[in-house]
């Protein structure tokens, strides 16, 4: 393939991601972020794992050591088998505190320390600048493949030679075009997500495609490749190479598995790019499904890399020298691109995390602390300062990538520079998950702890790797890389567990521990407060941070959230506890805590403002627990208020009926009395005749008035505006004037009456004439109804205890049907035909209120061989005074 | 009526399991990828271990996957479990706020 062909091929594919990126921050831009929030998207930008080191280095890695070169693949398997309740929890709670990166995370754990961040911003400075060398060495090993197989002339040489600085500067300049857009809340950058999507795509066909030609092109199947390998591993030099050292093994799976958390690319990619937990649910599985299929080819193009290619040839470069040997040239085209997009997504991600911390860490808060002024003097944008301090910061990760690229010059010394870089970052783990999980773990002890791994990896890998000192001599058989590896992590992870049991982490601290291990939202703490003129001032340093509208927007939402219009909410500590957060998710926790410290004027958190908040927080509890019990309260009214709903509609149905029914009652003489009198007006009548129909007007007219009387009498009695005539009463006597009362009734009917007078004798405390009304009401009706051929009439009279009395007042009668019963009590409940019965019906209504208002009650007793009535009386009514000491009384 | 709330404790109780399995499975997975080596690495090391070592992986990649279907199911389950159990005792109310309303009709 002609050189010119390559780089026009390859600048074509750079068109292309600059392309999808801006498309990508288009879309975003206006709000379609569906596709771009899609979980498989978020996987495949994961593989920036996979770098050019594992691209190209996995394959001459395999190629010396056999099956090893895996454990690079294992460890984020492992890790990735937990995604369900680690990872999760992890994302969960930086989303929640808008954390930008790793140092990020850890600072804002321990007490929004500023130096402990500044302090693992330069470990991962120091791992990651040998490791952008690194790639930009694969980019030019690459292009150097294919110049000196075409165009071996000088020129080109040149050409190839600067691939370094032209990939560099390109690198540097698509990081600041998509990496520095914005300095939103929170950090996301689809764009660059969105292409380094795209190059994992890449990447993973180039392999396959490589593979798949392999192993049923170069080979004849799996079998065949099989036998190779075995074939292979019959020499000894490669047998011993090949050969698991179980240490190394574990050192190296251990440290594969930290590295996929801790490096800054993958938490960035990982964590801050994340927009919630929810897709890991698919990356969980799809994720080390990739790494299986960028490893499952590996073996293979090794073992034939070395069967097929020259004994000098460089293992690293097998991927592209095996399909151009074979005069593969698209295919090694395809690679190549693979090869690139692997080296360019890690450089673009890592230089974007590196640049976070570098600006958030370092550069920002040397800024603040050096121009210290009087809290809101300062005017300056510090959105444009922040922004240029990261543009700066990328232009010197990547350019100190390239510097440290044309300095050590060898591709040897670069090749172990990915294990340094994973070592190195997996001396931040222990610190992590301790402060992820162990609330005791405190900022002293993230300090010995950090240190002594930084310190120990220092000395004992990175500096040996870069050939300053050397591993001491260890005993035969013990690896010096897994020597180192245990050594380090250990003393780091006892000296953070010792130093944080016997240190005593600050108030702040405290909050954060909580939040961060129990994964709540952090408790708000009162702070004291200057009054509500910090507002203006505070707007004024926002706007600072996120520039004019967006401060505003904020602003203008949290004065919403409590009610109020404009802009400037009140200090609440609940708004700035949001507003820190928020800010944090721009220039890190501890620089936006001293900030707004500075300018709301903040006082130290101390002891008691935490047991304060305790306190709170029972509060708080205490609250929930009293809302939810008055919500029940308000439930039960709502019941109690529906149920009086549906009386007060029965009732307005009960009275609507008596109307009709009263009408009806009212119409029915007063029809007859018109149409009589109108006949007594015809002049051709008898005397005779005159009289009877007088007679009947009369009759007539006398009904009308009983009804008028009853319906007063009832309404008088239901409004409860009856007034007692209260005096002591011999229910003997009444029970006489009852029937002699009663006698008028149906008066051709003779009844046997049925008493038993000694018994009868009983005084009680009540309105007489109210009492002798029921007695006249119930008595007459038995006249009216009983239908027996020799009707008897039962009274028995029973004293109560502790007082009051009973009448049984009953016939031998048919009696009254059992579905009737409760009806008889209702007005016009009138049972047979009207005018048989000659009555109102409104008679029984009546005696019930009666009963009602002397505080007894009348009932009807079932099952007697008759009608029977029960009238049961107190020894006194309710209320009442005796006759002539109530007030008003004639 | 009985089964509703058995069916809501069947869901729940199945996804805190599905969590427990999720919690072990990192554990199985490191445990079968060390052990071999330690036990016997010359097995391991060449063309068998590459079948052995890529079979495994292939499995708890299958695991992961089917334990992370398993639990989303089994989340929309006890999802839905407690909506039909909010539904069902919503019907219940109003049954029996229906019989009251007949029986105070009756009154």
């Amino acid at each position: 393939m002609p050189f010119e062909t390559l780089v026009a091929g390859c600048l074509a594919y750079v068109v292309l991601m600059f392309g999808v990126a801006f498309a990508a921050d288009r879309a975003a831009a206006r709000g379609r972020v569906r596709w771009l929030d899609h979980p498989l998207i978020y996987t495949l930008s994961l593989s920036v794992y996979c770098s050019a080191w594992t691209f190209y280095g996995a394959v001459g890695y395999a190629s010396r050591s056999g099956l090893e070169f895996a454990t690079i693949y294992l460890g984020p398997t492992v890790v990735f088998a937990g995604a369900w309740w680690g990872l999760r929890r992890l994302v969960r709670v930086a989303r929640m505190h808008h954390v930008t990166s790793i140092a990020d995370l850890i600072s804002a754990r321990f007490g929004k320390s500023n130096p402990l961040a500044a302090l693992i911003t330069l470990i991962a400075v120091i791992a990651a600048t040998p490791y952008i060398a690194l790639q930009l060495q694969s980019v030019r090993l690459s292009f150097e493949v294919f110049a000196t197989d075409d165009a071996p002339d000088a020129a080109l040489n040149g050409v190839a030679g600067g691939t370094g600085l032209w990939v560099a500067a390109g690198l540097a300049l698509f990081t600041i075009l998509f990496g520095t857009r914005n300095l939103a809340a929170d950090e996301r950058h689809h764009g660059v997500v969105t292409a380094i999507a795209l190059e994992a795509l890449v990447k993973l066909l180039a392999f396959l495609a490589l593979g798949i030609f392999v192993v049923w092109g170069l080979a004849d199947g799996p079998a065949d490749m099989l036998a190779r390998i075995a074939r292979a591993t019959d020499d000894p030099v490669i047998a011993e190479g090949w050969l698991l050292k179980p240490d190394r093994w574990t050192a190296l799976i251990l440290v594969a598995a930290a590295a996929v958390v801790t490096l800054p690319r993958m938490f960035q990619v990982m964590v801050v790019e994340a927009a919630d937990e929810d897709r890991l649910h698919v990356a969980g599985w799809a994720f080390p499904a990739y790494l299986f299929a960028m490893s499952l080819f590996v073996l293979p193009i090794a073992v034939m890399g070395r069967e097929l290619l020259p004994a000098d040839a460089n293992p690293d470069l097998f991927v592209l020298t095996l399909p151009a040997a074979s005069g593969q040239n698209l295919l090694a085209f395809l690679v190549f691109l693979g090869g690139f997009s692997a080296a360019t997504s890690m450089v673009v991600v890592c230089a974007i995390a590196l640049a976070t911390m570098i600006s958030n860490h370092w550069i920002v808060p040397f800024w603040l602390g050096l121009r210290r002024r009087p809290a809101g003097e300062d005017t300056e944008d510090l959105r444009g300062f922040v922004l240029n301090a990261r543009r700066l910061a990328i232009l010197a990760v990547v350019g100190a990538g390239w510097v440290y690229h044309e300095a050590s010059g060898g591709a040897a010394a670069l090749a172990a520079m990915g294990l340094v870089a994973f070592t190195g970052m997996a001396q931040v783990l222990p610190v992590m998950l301790g402060g992820l999980m162990w609330r005791g773990a405190n900022r002293q002890g993230a300090y010995a702890g950090f240190g002594i791994g930084f310190a120990l990896w220092m000395l004992l890998i990175f500096l040996p790797s870069v050939g300053i000192g050397k591993v001491p001599e260890l005993p035969q058989g013990v690896d010096p890389l897994a020597f180192s590896i245990f050594v380090a992590l250990t003393l780091n992870t006892v000296a953070f567990i010792t130093v944080s049991i016997f240190g005593l982490p600050d108030p702040v601290e405290r909050l954060q521990g909580l939040s961060f291990v129990s994964a709540v939202e952090p408790i708000r703490h009162s702070r004291m407060m200057r009054g509500d003129d910090r507002a203006e001032p505070l707007l004024a340093m926002t706007r600072r941070v996120w520039g004019a509208d967006a401060a505003l927007r904020f602003f203008q939402a949290e004065a919403a959230a409590q009610g109020k219009s404009g802009y400037l909410p009140d200090m609440t500590p609940n708004f700035l506890t949001r507003l820190e957060r928020r800010l944090a998710g721009s220039i890190g926790a501890a620089t936006a805590h001293a900030m707004i410290d500075r300018v709301a004027g903040g006082v130290a958190l101390t002891v008691s403002d935490l047991l304060e908040v305790a306190d709170e927080a029972q509060r708080a509890k205490e609250e929930t627990q009293r809302l939810e019990n008055a919500t029940s309260e308000l439930a039960r009214t709502a019941t109690q208020l529906r149920e009086a709903n549906d009386k007060l509609t029965a009732l307005s149905v009960q009275k609507d009926a008596f109307l009709g029914q009263i009408s009806h009652e009212l119409r029915t003489p007063m029809t007859s009395v018109r149409a009589f009198s109108e006949i007594l007006m015809t002049p051709d009548l008898s005397e005779e005749e005159r009289a009877r129909f007088a007679g009947i007007i009369h009759a007539e007219a006398g009904r009308l008035t009983r009804l008028l009387d009853d319906l007063l009498d009832l309404s008088v009695l239901e409004s409860g505006g009856t007034q007692l005539q209260l005096g002591v009463a011999n229910l003997h006597d009444l029970i006489d004037r009852a029937l002699d009362a009663a006698s008028a009734t149906r008066p051709e009917r003779v009844f046997t009456i049925d008493r038993d007078l000694p018994s009868e004798h009983v005084a009680v405390i009540t309105d007489a004439d109210r009492l002798l009304q029921v007695l006249i009401n119930v008595v007459s009706n038995a006249r009216k109804y009983c239908d027996a051929a020799r009707p008897v009439l039962g009274i028995r009279v029973r004293r109560l205890h502790p007082g009051g009395a009973q009448i049984d007042i009953f016939d031998n009668g048919a009696g009254i049907e059992a579905g009737r019963q409760a009806l008889i009590f209702e007005k016009f409940a009138r049972l047979n035909d009207p005018s048989r019965a000659g009555g109102a019906g409104l008679g029984l209504a009546i005696c019930r209120e009666i009963m009602a208002v002397l505080g007894g009650d009348i009932a009807y007793l079932p099952g007697q061989g008759g009608a029977a009535f029960r009238i049961t009386l107190p020894a006194r009514p309710p209320g009442g005074t005796l006759r002539g000491t109530l007030p008003g009384q004639e | 009526m009985p089964d509703r709330p058995l069916f809501l404790e069947r869901a729940s109780f199945r996804r805190r399991r599905l969590g427990d399995a999720a919690r072990v499975l990192p554990v199985i997975a490191v445990l079968s990828v060390l052990v071999p080596v330690w036990w016997m690495p010359r097995e391991v090391s060449f063309a068998s271990g590459a079948v052995w070592l890529f079979c495994l992986w292939a499995a708890m990649i299958l695991a992961v996957w089917l334990l992370h279907r398993a639990l989303l199911r089994a989340e929309a389950a006890t999802l839905r479990a407690e909506a039909e159990v909010a539904d069902a005792a919503g019907v219940a109310r109003a049954t029996q706020e229906e019989r009251s309303e007949r029986n105070g009709d009756a009154l």
